[in-house]
């Protein structure tokens, strides 16, 4: 059974123009598998699909035609058991504010059946698994870096052992050092445990460091999905990026006009 | 049985992070306190004022009537915010993603919501009570406080499921739904004898109150207090509160889930501010 197996995806969003309302289309026909233990990077710039499809997965969003499974269930009708596999972690580390790394994930923790009395030894290990010095454990998230909140929202997503870990640009904005960390620490979760990853970025280094396969997502569509080298021998490049630029007819940062 | 030890901690999981967030923001807390005490000053100092302007009352009777009315508007403004939180302050934290993309179910995090809104709104209620009360110096010699706490149980069953329905405004307008919370609470109390009789209505709102839960709360807890009636003495109050108690808690939840499905259909959730 394959940890993920979308086919034929479609979700669109309506939009408000200067010649009213019209339907776009943020994933359009978008089919492919990843198999347990992949990691697959869909590489797209801002607009191209790839946090609706996060999202979808997610349990998020609800697809307006195809099918995704995850691990055989079906994200818009099984959503509980998809929700009990899947863990994400965004561009944004989202957490309350004034609370603690801690307090933030017993929160998260306790949504996934973790017991006080489980947390109090689960938390202080996942974090320092992840680099956090726990000493700043009870710390404000606000005190801290957004290098050191990234870190937590990592904490927050490995506390529950995912199967399906899906990563939305989890490095953007962070410094080189704490996106090597983050890096780092996402090739060990995926020596250590038996986990699937999705990695949406727009980073081609970490997408070729990171993944076994590479997809290139366009304006909704999936141009391509396979070994980068593969990817990089079909398009006559000798990088990623060029790779890109071929597939899609315009560079990487040559953002979509929303 | 595993199933309902998860759903049971999750539930403690919401009731947990809002004492976190109370304790956390404990100044703002005892701001709004302070604020909510005189807000109700307000209101109570009117029965002094009447009699002051020559009007002929019982004045401590009148003011324990307004105390109440004001007590319940000031409760019942405690749940419905919280509840309305549920969307609002996570959409404003960011974390509503992290959360609705969790296993826990949806009846579960509300009923989260709703038992901490009401443990917390009962004891701010008590203390503003408390300190109102010793403001006027008014004593309460026939007072039954049990059957007054009976019947406030019994109808936060009904303003749970009505902030279940408010909860759900901010999904459908990121912008605007937590104000109409506020309209809902508004609108609730108007038309349930908060300050007054609810015979002084026209016979339209008159109708409308008889659907409104408050209107039992009002009625069942002033008579509790100023007459010390017994649970039997108000079970005129308590069936119809127990009767919509029953149907708001689906309703709300069917409501929610829907107000859920239309924002995963149009990509609501994500949207901060």
């Amino acid at each position: 059974m394959s940890a993920v197996q979308v086919f034929e995806l479609r979700k669109e969003f309506s939009r408000r123009t200067a010649e009213g309302r019209t339907r776009i289309a943020a994933l359009d026909s978008v089919s492919f598998t990843v198999a347990r233990g992949e990691c697959v990077a869909m590489l797209g710039q801002n607009g191209s699909g790839k946090s609706t499809l996060v999202r979808v997965l997610a349990t998020l969003l609800l697809h307006d035609g195809g099918s995704a499974h995850v691990f055989g269930h079906d994200v818009a009708r099984e959503e509980r058991a998809v929700r009990r596999l899947v863990n994400r972690v965004s561009v944004e580390a989202s957490f309350f504010k004034r609370l603690s790394a801690a307090e933030n994930l017993a929160y998260a923790a306790r949504f996934y059946g973790f017991a006080p009395a489980a947390t109090r030894t689960r938390i202080p290990e996942i974090l320092e698994r992840v680099g956090f010095p726990v000493a700043r454990a009870g710390a404000p998230m606000e005190d801290l870096s957004r290098g050191m909140q990234q870190k937590v929202a990592l904490a927050r997503a490995l506390l529950t052992s995912p199967t399906l870990l899906l990563l939305d640009e989890p490095t953007t904005g962070l410094d080189p050092r704490s996106k090597r960390e983050v890096q780092a620490f996402v090739m060990e979760v995926r020596r250590t445990h038996d986990t699937t990853t999705l990695l949406c970025t727009h980073d081609m280094t970490e997408a070729e460091t990171l993944a076994d396969r590479v997809g290139i997502l366009e304006r909704g569509r999936l141009l391509a999905l396979e070994a980068p080298d593969e990817l990089k021998r079909r398009y006559g490049t000798s990088s990623l990026e060029e790779a890109f630029l071929v597939a899609t007819g315009r560079a990487f940062d040559d953002e979509e006009v929303a | 049985m595993e199933a309902v030890r998860l759903q049971a901690i999750a539930l403690l999981g919401v009731v947990e992070r809002n004492s976190y967030l109370v304790k956390r923001y404990g100044w703002w807390e005892l701001a709004f306190f302070v604020w909510t005490v005189a807000n109700t000053l307000t209101i109570v100092f009117i029965a002094e004022g009447v009699e002051a302007g020559g009007g002929r009352l019982d004045v401590e009777r009148q003011t324990t009537i307004l105390l109440i009315g004001a007590v319940i508007w000031s409760y019942l403004g405690i749940v419905f915010e919280i509840l309305t939180e549920t969307v609002a302050w996570e959409r404003w934290e960011g974390t509503i993603e992290y959360t609705f993309m969790a296993p826990l179910s949806r009846a579960v995090h509300l009923l989260g919501m709703g038992a901490f809104a009401v443990i917390y709104g009962v004891l701010r209620t008590a203390a503003l009570f408390a300190v109102v009360a010793l403001f006027f110096g008014l004593d309460f010699p026939e007072a039954n406080f049990a059957t007054a706490l009976l019947l406030l149980a019994v109808a936060s069953i009904s303003f749970v499921g009505l902030g279940m329905i408010t909860a759900v405004l901010p999904l459908i307008s990121p912008e605007k739904g937590a104000q109409l919370g506020f309209i809902a609470q508004g609108l609730l109390l108007v038309v349930s004898g908060v300050y007054y009789p609810v015979e002084v209505m026209p016979q339209w709102m008159e109708w409308l109150a008889t659907i409104s839960p408050a209107t039992y709360a009002l009625e069942g807890i002033r008579a509790a207090i100023l007459d010390g009636a017994s649970p039997g003495a108000v079970w005129g109050d308590l069936w119809p509160l127990l009767s919509l108690g029953i149907l708001s808690i689906p309703l709300g939840l069917a409501v929610f889930r829907a107000g859920e499905r239309y924002a995963k259909r149009h990509g609501k959730l994500k949207r901060a501010g």
